[in-house]
């Protein structure tokens, strides 16, 4: 059994963005301007565990995305992903979550005796969060969406957490499933010193649109337009500072303020 | 105008759901605007006192499916009955509050119909036969004005962005409908569930009394603590709070925690990250206490209290004691 999580590279958390006639660039000055999706750690993690402790035989890292994402990829086998997987092609850029949850399943297929795909519950880019659902889709699998720990793999079936808005449930499945896992499921590992080396040295295989066989993607087959982005305005109003004598006469000034606001 | 417009109506302890009432909301004026009729989805075990709330909450009409298949919420379930109804009844709308379930079948749906999905809006404007919306992208750092182009047009809203729909005295009798999965069918089972009791989730909090690096340690959190019970508050938290274990992760706010939108948000000895700001930056009115006057947080508030939050935050408890009383 092979588990294969997949990944995104995406702008680094404390990113700078600007748009300008409608392109969208960014940096940041003090670190990398491009990470690995942040929620995809976890899901790294857990893929690392499947092979560590539930018999998987291959933990495979797969991503869809400019050539550089192969940075992303690199990363995930310095942590200890056994392979990776680039899927990058320019028929695909463009695609919405569809066209992208298509080619996963896609490479997923290529991959072959694939029985979990795991995702982070969300990219801090694009933020939808409909990618992992609509990959299980295209393959006819079970998501199980949200997932905070997973129980035991046991022949065919699954059993986890899941946290809902709702609460939490345990939840059992047939595989194969795709999982979506939240923050809560662990604690992610650091690439080890041996894990860098290996992992500069890699050469990770691009397949193609062709390679992988999917079709229904880029922008034609898309049925979202998101280009118009822009960036938010500043919020309305200058600061108002409450400066009183004693911390009481700013709580009574401040109080009385939110009262008019109606907001208590 | 074929099936107009669909609202998928969540049912909790026997009511439509808060974001459930946002939706039917904004679904109604997009309805009206459309000049299309509003249908409510209601699927659940014992829905009939849901489906009377939905009417009176302004729904058109309501299709609806009392099986026990759908109890738990379970996609499996829930998927497809609305694929099935929207590919023999053509809706040119499907809205959905963006909560865990509505944000998961939203992307079942538009997979198996081929449709377009627009994720947790923030804003609807009606432009000819098309909504459009606003969305953040890159964790509200940009917003993006989004649609789908063709049919249906699937939508989720995020929570608290939208008002929620008031009472109308409307009735209904709603047209009850089979479900299409039988349990045999359906490859989860869900063996256990642990509700959230009366805790305030951060998500649905209309108030929020936050906490960060200056807070200096977990039992720093106990007069915001005490300020929150009296407000009535969530309890949230900066991720350098968390990071240093002096708060679990289900309070941290900001991008890798919880996007919020409470109408007052107090911060507390946070100093305000462009991750944080990004989580707390929809909040009605904000209020800062810090020490640093040149904290980035200041930038975000309504309100500012340069000072320290351990003598501030217990005089705001007993000034709002005071008051509530």
């Amino acid at each position: 059994m092979k588990v294969v999580v997949c990944v995104k590279q995406t702008p680094s958390t404390t990113a700078a963005f600007s748009v300008k006639d409608g392109v969208v660039s960014w940096e940041d000055p003090g670190g990398k301007p491009n990470i690995v999706n942040p929620w995809d750690e976890y899901a790294v993690e857990e893929a690392i565990k499947f092979k560590e402790d539930r018999g998987a035989t291959d933990a495979i890292a797969l991503c869809v995305g400019d050539p550089s994402s192969d940075e992303a990829l690199k990363t995930c086998l310095a942590m200890g992903c056994t392979e990776a997987v680039l899927v990058s092609d320019p028929s695909l850029v463009g695609s919405d979550t569809l066209g992208t949850a298509r080619t996963l399943a896609a490479a997923i297929g290529k991959i072959g005796d694939v029985k979990v795909a795991l995702f982070g519950k969300q990219a801090i880019d694009g933020d939808t969060g409909h990618v992992p659902v609509q990959t299980a889709r295209v393959l006819g699998w079970t998501p199980l969406t949200y997932v905070s720990a997973i129980h035991s793999v046991d022949g065919d079936s699954i059993t986890v957490d899941r946290l809902t808005d709702d609460g939490k449930e345990t939840v059992t499945a047939k595989l194969p499933v795709v999982i979506s896992v939240v923050k809560e499921i662990n604690e992610p590992r650091y690439p080890s010193f041996m894990g860098i080396r290996k992992a500069s040295k890699a050469v990770i295989p691009n397949w193609s649109a062709g390679d992988v066989g999917v079709t229904g993607v880029g922008p034609d087959a898309a049925k979202t337009d998101w280009s118009n982005v822009y960036p938010v305005p500043p919020r309305e109003g200058e600061v108002e500072m409450i400066v009183a004598d004693s911390a009481a006469e700013q709580a009574r000034i401040l109080v009385n303020k939110l009262f008019e606001e109606k907001v208590i | 105008m074929s099936g107009g417009v669909w609202v998928f109506v969540e049912n909790r302890d026997g009511a439509v759901s808060a974001i459930s009432r946002e939706a039917i909301g904004e679904a109604r004026a997009v309805a009206g605007a459309l000049g299309a009729p509003l249908t409510g989805l209601v699927f659940g075990k014992g829905i009939a006192a849901v489906a009377a709330d939905a009417f009176n909450l302004g729904v058109d009409a309501v299709i609806a499916s009392d099986d026990a298949t759908f109890e738990g919420g379970r996609l499996e379930a829930l998927g497809p009955m609305v694929v099935k109804l929207a590919k023999e009844r053509q809706p040119d709308v499907i809205i959905l509050g963006a909560s865990t379930r509505g944000r998961d079948l939203a992307a079942w749906v538009g997979a198996d119909l081929d449709a377009g999905v627009v994720a947790e809006a923030v804003n609807l404007t009606v432009d000819g036969g098309t909504v459009k919306a606003t969305r953040g992208v890159y964790t509200g750092k940009l917003l993006s004005d989004t649609f789908v182009k063709g049919s249906p047009q699937i939508i989720t809203l995020r929570s608290r962005a939208f008002a929620q729909a008031e009472p109308t005295g409307k009735t209904g009798m709603p047209e009850m409908v089979a479900a299409v999965v039988a349990e045999d069918a359906i490859p989860t089972k869900i063996t256990g569930f642990e509700g959230k009791g009366g805790k305030v989730s951060l998500s649905d909090a209309s108030k929020i009394v936050s906490g960060g690096r200056g807070v200096g340690g977990p039992e720093g959190f106990e007069p915001l603590r005490e300020l929150a019970s009296v407000l009535g508050a969530a309890l949230g938290a900066s991720r350098a709070a968390v990071d240093a274990g002096w708060i679990p992760y289900d309070h941290q706010v900001g991008q890798t925690g919880k996007t919020v939108a409470p109408d007052l948000y107090i911060a507390a000895g946070i100093s305000g990250a462009i991750q944080h700001q990004a989580g707390m930056r929809s909040s009605k009115v904000v209020v800062v206490i810090n020490k640093d006057p040149d904290a980035p947080i200041f930038k975000m508030a309504r309100y500012g209290i340069v000072g320290d939050l351990f003598q501030i935050i217990p005089a705001l408890t007993a000034e709002f004691k005071k008051r509530l009383n």
